[in-house]
């Protein structure tokens, strides 16, 4: 087996082994489990003249209930990516497991490389999985299914896969909790940065709009967000949204068109920087 | 410096004079900023000669979260060793190492000596031609260290050449064919037991003698002063008494003479004197 899998497959077992696999699933299930019966309330809850709801009202307001749900989900995902990305490198170089691993005929872009895919596994798996168990105990719940489920799952792997990458590249020249909060500081200024250009759009100000386009590029993680709540939001909203012109995208918690193929080329093109540099850099460290 | 196949080769040094250093160099985990070297005829940092190579590092450290048995097969594969051999290179080296009762017990469960002893079946997977033991034997008891001796004299045995890092001087005199000093990254000595100790030493046990007093003995040799224990590290034995009349002289009480032949730590302390001077 190539080094490269042979440091993927060690990342995934050291996840099992250590439980972490366990804890999310534990508690991804209770999540999922009062999610369901919180959206379940939607369908029963009765207004002052003891009607149901109507099921429009159900599928707006299941709507976007699921987008702030999903937000944190998206949240969990990056938390952990950037908390187990960290370390992923500078723990094992710290406490020298690397070394004897090191003198084998293994590249030093081969564990970059194996370890950025074993963690890339693991989150994508965790994005489809918890996406499947949220979407479905909200289909059973409500009857409301988001318009591109498949999108969706996309979107927040990405945004967590990013994360992943930015922590990973952090992780080849420094001590796992500086690059852990360093990535997790970047995600948190890069959303609010997308907030202050949603407030640039809805003032029509380029200064504040620039903002969250620079934060888009530098650190696509919000931009991704936005591709996930688009993927979300049904066509009544997206309708709703148009009609109210720059006001309607002043909402962090909205999108009114889908991420521009720019946008998405620019994404591929940061992976591929951001590989590219951690191996770079951890070529070129002393160990 | 060369180190050919087969031979016990000892690197001493003090704290950081660099011979770790010089081992992560060989190995390619750090980059010369001058200077050329080979391993197995191979100018260092070439993947392939890796494959010959075996290494415990001086700060071991092990996966946990597997078990020894795990950890050995981690190792076959990143050597890479056919999968058919494995089972009987991982017994093998367990055996060696005597850890064979713990093959399916997690590492993180073991004493810093266990790991150090399952650091050391890791560099031996796949019967390596050279191998580089640094400080190989900093956690273990006596017996332990006793059994690392006996185990890098059965792969000189069988051809396998070993490049030892260690502090304990004892050890390496006991098991090293030959022996290079060094200091500030630069070797000071090196050749072969006979070569290095080929002087007497002298110890004295006297008393009276201040540091002004004790200056006035430099003509006999570095002299390792502990209180009123002075070795001289080198000392041709018919000088013994014009030293001993010496220190009456200048005032000093002797209740002591023991000349003796150097051992390597006298020679390891003569050598680091005169670097200093």
């Amino acid at each position: 087996m190539s080094p490269v899998f042979v440091f993927a497959r060690l990342t995934v077992q050291e996840a099992s082994r250590r439980r972490l696999l366990l804890a999310l699933v534990i508690l991804t299930l209770l999540v999922v489990g009062f999610s369901a019966w919180g959206f379940n309330k939607i369908t029963t809850v009765t207004r002052s003249d003891g009607t149901v709801l109507p099921a429009q009202q159900v599928t707006l307001i299941s709507s976007q209930l699921l987008i702030v749900v999903t937000f944190m989900y998206s949240g969990v995902l990056a938390l952990s990516a950037a908390v187990v990305a960290g370390p992923l490198i500078s723990s094992e170089v710290e406490s020298g497991l690397l070394l004897s691993e090191l003198a084998r005929p293994v590249r030093r872009s081969e564990v970059v490389i194996g370890k950025w895919l074993g963690l890339a596994i693991l989150v994508t798996a965790y994005a489809a999985g918890s996406a499947f168990l949220e979407l479905t105990a909200v289909d059973w719940a409500t009857g409301y299914v988001p318009p591109h489920p498949i999108e969706l799952v996309i979107y927040v792997a990405a945004e967590g896969l990013a994360l992943l990458s930015l922590g990973l590249l952090l992780s080849t020249r420094l001590s796992g909790i500086t690059g852990g909060v360093i990535a997790l500081v970047a995600w948190l200024m890069a959303w609010i940065a997308g907030v202050v250009g949603d407030i640039g759009t809805g003032l029509q100000n380029s200064a504040l709009q620039n903002v969250g386009t620079i934060s888009h590029l530098l650190l696509p993680t919000d931009g991704l967000w936005r591709g996930a709540v688009y993927a979300m939001e049904p066509d009544v909203i997206l309708a709703t949204l148009r009609a109210a012109g720059t006001a309607g995208r002043a909402n962090p918690f909205s999108a009114v068109d889908p991420p521009p193929t720019a946008f998405l080329t620019w994404v591929v093109v940061w992976f591929a920087l951001m590989l590219t540099l951690s191996v770079w850099s951890f070529r070129t460290r002393e160990i | 410096m060369t180190v050919p196949r087969g031979e016990i080769f000892g690197f001493l040094g003090p704290n950081g004079a660099g011979k770790t250093t010089s081992v992560k160099l060989l190995l390619g985990l750090l980059r010369p900023s001058s200077g050329e070297a080979w391993l197995l005829g191979e100018r260092i940092g070439d993947l392939e000669t890796r494959r010959r190579i075996g290494y415990l590092p001086e700060l071991f450290r092990y996966q946990g979260w597997l078990d020894a048995r795990e950890v050995l097969a981690l190792h076959c594969e990143l050597a890479p060793l056919p999968r058919s051999t494995w089972k009987e290179e991982i017994k093998s080296a367990l055996n060696t190492v005597g850890l064979s009762d713990r093959a399916d017990d997690r590492v993180s469960t073991f004493s810093k000596g266990m790991q150090q002893r399952l650091g050391l079946a890791a560099a031996l997977v796949g019967k390596p031609e050279l191998v580089f033991l640094d400080e190989p034997t900093s956690a273990l008891d006596p017996v332990g260290r006793h059994d690392v001796r006996e185990i890098i004299r059965g792969l000189s045995a069988r051809g396998t050449a070993v490049f030892l890092n260690s502090h304990l001087l004892s050890e390496v005199e006991q098991v090293c064919d030959r022996v290079a000093v060094v200091d500030h990254g630069r070797v000071i000595a090196s050749g072969t037991m006979d070569e290095l100790l080929s002087g007497t030493a002298v110890r004295v046990r006297v008393s009276g003698l201040d540091q002004a007093a004790k200056a006035k003995l430099a003509a006999f040799g570095p002299i390792d002063d502990e209180g009123e224990q002075l070795t001289f590290t080198k000392l041709d034995i018919e000088r013994v008494p014009e030293l001993v009349s010496t220190i009456v002289a200048i005032g000093g009480r002797v209740y002591e003479v023991a000349p003796r032949h150097q051992t390597l730590e006298d020679r390891f302390l003569q050598l680091l004197h005169e670097e200093e001077a």
